[in-house]
């Protein structure tokens, strides 16, 4: 759960969103704070946050944090830790 | 997952299957299209280039779009020299495959990862959010193949040398992404990479934009290669040929240059712009471009104002046809057809 909690940091912070604010159910687009100048800069700050290198499908993918919490995976962030 | 594999013979096939039920598609939920294609009696096509062609400028004259307002998700606009503005209507569908499909494109030469990338224009270009000009939207949407964004011009526009040589500094002996407009790159990141001695060889330019102003300063598409080549040694370099009526949709440079290459769910003919027949290889024609892109608005096959030549077919560099663009044909040429149909509609 830490990790899902850096990750919902990371969202808030990026996108320049409340401390608060739930961010579990976010789509690309659904509001004017995830348009696609905001998306270069959420996925620069995952990249830093996780040490990761996101390649240009998956940056096209990421939709959603949902998409995002798969994709990490797949880059060896583990949410269930 | 190349989108570069097919021959001729097999691209048309597919395209002609297609691009035909595109056109039954947005007959059926376009009645401005609908009536344009009664008009021109067209009922169906044996090949992709009996297809009925829209040109291009109609997006300007008209509200064309297969999908319900309440679908409409992004209305892309461009602004001609004249002032007038196309209007492409995309729901959430057809914007994701626009930049699916352009991410598969170009990772044909940049490769799965995202390079450490120089944008050849200014920040400042992005500052109002809401209103990109389409040049912002351009140089945004390929911001997505790179890390690392360095600027290589200041707020005025001038080149920022501090930028350029502190991002070849840190990714200069790697492979690195450029991008940017023509007249731009050569302009502003030629001549400073020249005069300061830049070493770019590990670079891959891509960039778009026409050839026209740097024809009139007497810089040809070869000269241009060579004097990066000699200059900077930047080798890799990928022009492309696109426009927002297609959104997604780009013809790319293939590696030993000159020729523009169709990716696999488009294609191009060219038209001898009196008869309307197609022209061999080597005669010179209005270009039509064709793509399975555009499922939200009637513009999978399209009448450009443009001239272009086939230079081959399946002789080159990738697979299907290539061809060269050589410049916009005269405007009052190109303004009767769009009438006819403005009439039809």
């Amino acid at each position: 759960m830490i990790e899902l909690q850096r990750l919902r940091e990371t969202f808030r912070t990026a996108l320049d969103l409340p401390a608060d604010a739930p961010v579990d159910d976010l789509h690309y687009q659904d509001n004017d704070k995830w348009d696609s100048l905001a998306h270069m800069s959420l996925v620069a700050a995952i990249e830093d946050e996780f040490s990761v290198m996101i390649d240009t499908d998956d940056v096209i993918n990421m939709s959603s944090f949902a998409e995002a919490v798969r994709i990490l995976g797949k880059y060896g962030v583990d949410f269930d830790a | 997952m190349s989108v570069f594999t097919l021959s001729q013979p097999e691209r048309e096939a597919l395209l002609h299957k297609e691009l035909s039920e595109l056109t039954q598609h947005h007959r059926a939920n376009s009645p401005e299209y609908d009536r344009i294609l009664a008009a021109s009696g067209f009922t169906s096509a044996a090949t992709v280039a009996e297809l009925p062609w829209l040109p291009v400028r109609l997006f300007k004259n008209l509200q064309l779009k297969s999908i319900p307002d309440d679908e409409v998700f992004k209305v892309l606009t461009s602004s001609g020299t004249t002032g007038e503005v196309s209007r492409i209507y995309l729901d959430k569908a057809a914007a994701a495959a626009q930049t699916r499909q352009l991410g598969a494109t170009l990772q044909q030469v940049l490769g799965p990862r995202r390079l450490p990338m120089i944008l050849v224009d200014s920040k400042g270009l992005l500052k109002d959010r809401r209103s990109f000009s389409a040049r912002g939207a351009g140089v945004l949407g390929m911001a997505t193949f790179g890390r690392d964004h360095a600027w290589a011009l200041d707020p005025d526009g001038k080149p920022d040398l501090d930028a350029l040589r502190s991002f070849l500094d840190k990714h200069g002996s790697e492979p690195f992404l450029i991008f940017g407009f023509t007249f731009l790159v050569w302009l502003h990141l030629y001549e400073v990479a020249r005069e300061h001695g830049l070493d770019l060889s590990n670079g891959i330019l891509i960039h778009s934009g026409g050839w026209k102003k740097l024809v009139d300063q007497s810089v040809s598409p070869e000269e241009f290669r060579r004097r990066f080549r000699e200059h900077t040694g930047l080798t890799h370099m990928h022009n492309y040929y696109g426009m927002v009526e297609q959104i997604g949709t780009v013809f790319l440079e293939g590696p030993s240059g000159g020729s523009l290459y169709c990716p696999d769910f488009a294609d191009v003919i060219i038209r001898n712009p009196r008869t309307w027949q197609e022209q061999p290889v080597g005669e010179p024609g209005l270009i039509e471009v064709v793509s399975t892109l555009p499922t939200s608005y009637p513009g999978h096959v399209l009448l450009t104002e443009d001239l272009g030549v086939l230079d081959g077919i399946d002789d080159g560099d990738w697979p299907g046809k290539r061809f060269s663009v050589l410049g916009r044909l005269p405007r009052a040429e190109a303004r009767g057809c769009s009438d006819t149909y403005r009439e039809a509609a």
